[in-house]
């Protein structure tokens, strides 16, 4: 069944748009990302103008995140105060991105930047999380003694303590609030809510047990992604409802089963299946950059800022 | 005064039908179009404008064959080309045109092939052929050489059916009648599409008429786009009412299904 989008304008295949919102979908229901790093470059594939495609795409991942946020409160594994000291990081963050955003547009390279920041950032966290996750992987296969959970360090010498108590953390403000910062810098930069970074950030950084880490992210990215969205209808115009309404409704099914299968596995093999994720993405766009695309031109409507 | 400009132009008219005409005007056209506005709703996929006609003559035809063009023109849109270049191992976008007007759509639509029935010198004038309504915009913009640009566009735009070169698709019965179907694709911009009608023997223009088709969104389609332009922000709002509603509902709905 053909639909016409009102604002990408183009007429696209609604039940294909519901297949690409569920497969997203449970995507971030089982590893808390919010999925805007894959719903994007769908989107394009299938002929969504770009602009369109990361505005609609934020749109998404709002709703997929609510509807996995719902699911993680029940399980008791959000921990809302941690969420909201990573979102007042992430504010100050987003807007230092912004910020940085506009010059590289200026200097009219934000391309490359944008696509390089990808291959790093995705690069250097999926290998990290594989390495560490096969590691502790292997280490639980053979029965041997388990580490603990997090290793005191210069981190917990910083001052004002705070308790997080879903998380079973009494550690200081400033790392959150850091690392908050970092991703919603990158999320500005990059056009995604940031989960993918946020996720192992909180794991190896923060040192949170797994079980918290998806909720409380998912948490997080709802208001970094409702306010990219708003951002966008309001000074580009380019959120189309339609094409929204459609992600979600495949979505939001999509994150609910993704939740049921996520609890089933093991933390340990999440964690290798979302750096597999991560790292497959990054390798697909830094091909990009290193092979001879077959058209070196591109046409795009419009005139550039 | 109405009534007098009125009977000013019937004058004019009347003073141009009394003039000699070109020997070779005898012939002019008498043409229709199935549709003179498109409405794309929701389940829109595409339309096809049918443009039909006859030659109407006042005396008998010459021996040379007459031909008949139709093209299909859509808004105008600024446009940019960009083209990537390999610069220290990786492809990056290294120049960039900037074209201020190119037709959003263009079909040609002939009854042969257009170097046998068009003159280099009529294409100028009327700008029928692609290259020539392509460069009559690019010109305007750039004058470093940006030749391998607007062929690039014109390349992207005819593998994506923007453009469309139907050459033969016009059929001509009897030297009189003529129809063509031109698809217009799912991924129409809205505003007015030029229909043209020529009529050309031995490559000169003879007679050309002038139509318009309206593209418009109607229904929803037409709500929700007014909706983004004009109140931004209370769409912006309810976008984000309906993500939050849908998530809610799909995680009540499960726990209803589960229990």
């Amino acid at each position: 069944m053909q639909l016409y989008l009102p604002i990408a304008e183009v007429s696209v295949n609604a039940f294909l748009l519901l297949g690409l919102g569920g497969i997203v979908g449970f995507l971030s229901g089982m590893f808390g990302v919010g999925g805007g790093f894959l719903i994007t470059p769908l989107l394009f594939f299938i002929g969504v103008p770009p602009a369109v495609a990361v505005a609609t795409g934020a749109n998404q991942v709002v709703a997929s995140s609510i509807s996995g946020v719902l699911a993680q409160v029940r399980r008791k594994a959000v921990d809302f105060h941690m969420g909201t000291v990573l979102l007042i990081g992430g504010m100050a963050g987003s807007g230092v991105g912004i910020w940085v955003f506009q010059w590289m547009t200026r200097l009219g390279q934000v391309d490359l930047f944008v696509q390089l920041s990808y291959v790093l950032f995705l690069g250097l966290i999926g290998a990290m999380m594989l390495q560490e996750s096969l590691r502790s992987w292997f280490r639980s296969q053979k029965g041997g003694p388990v580490r603990r959970s997090h290793v005191h360090t210069w981190v917990h010498g910083l001052p004002l303590k705070m308790k997080f108590r879903a998380s079973g953390l009494y550690i200081s403000v400033l790392p959150p609030l850091a690392v908050g910062a970092l991703v919603g810098f990158l999320a500005a930069i990059m056009g995604v809510g940031g989960g993918f970074v946020m996720v192992p950030a909180m794991i190896y950084l923060l040192g949170m047990p797994t079980k918290v880490v998806v909720g409380t992210s998912l948490f997080q990215i709802i208001f970094v992604t409702a306010f990219t969205t708003l951002m966008h209808a309001v000074t580009s115009q380019t959120v189309d409802i339609l094409l929204a309404f459609l992600l979600i409704v495949g979505g939001v099914i999509g994150a609910q089963i993704g939740t049921t299968i996520g609890v089933r596995l093991k933390a340990e093999q999440l964690r290798i299946l979302l750096a597999l994720l991560v790292l497959a993405v990054s390798v697909k766009i830094a091909l990009d950059l290193l092979l001879r695309p077959s058209e070196l031109y591109s046409v795009v409507p419009g005139i550039l800022p | 005064m109405k009534w007098l400009a009125h009977l000013h132009g019937v004058t004019c008219a009347a003073i141009l039908a009394l003039l000699p005409l070109p020997a070779l005007a005898v012939e002019s056209i008498v043409a229709g179009l199935s549709q003179n506005r498109v409405s794309i709703t929701a389940d829109f996929d595409g339309s096809e404008i049918l443009v039909y006609g006859a030659v109407k003559r006042n005396a008998p035809a010459p021996d040379d064959p007459i031909e008949v063009i139709i093209t299909v023109e859509g808004p105008a849109t600024p446009v940019t080309i960009r083209k990537k270049d390999r610069r220290a191992g990786i492809w990056i976008n290294t120049e960039a045109v900037e074209v201020d007007a190119a037709p959003s759509f263009y079909a040609v639509a002939t009854t042969g092939p257009l170097r046998q029935i068009l003159t280099e010198t009529e294409d100028l004038r009327h700008r029928i052929t692609l290259p020539r309504v392509i460069r009559a915009v690019g010109a305007a913009t750039e004058d470093g050489g940006p030749d391998e640009f607007i062929d690039a566009m014109q390349r992207i735009r005819l593998s994506e059916s923007r453009y469309k070169v139907l050459q033969g698709a016009v059929e001509l019965t009897e030297q009189t009648l003529f129809r063509a179907d031109i698809v217009l694709p799912s991924n129409l911009t809205e505003g007015e599409y030029r229909v043209r009608i020529f009529l050309t023997r031995g490559g000169r223009v003879v007679d050309a008429q002038d139509r318009v088709v309206g593209v418009r969104k109607e229904g929803l389609e037409r709500l929700l786009f007014n909706m983004s332009r004009e109140q931004p922000l209370i769409y912006g709002l309810l976008s984000l009412l309906m993500a939050a509603g849908a998530g809610w509902a799909a995680s009540a709905g499960f726990r209803i299904l589960r229990s």
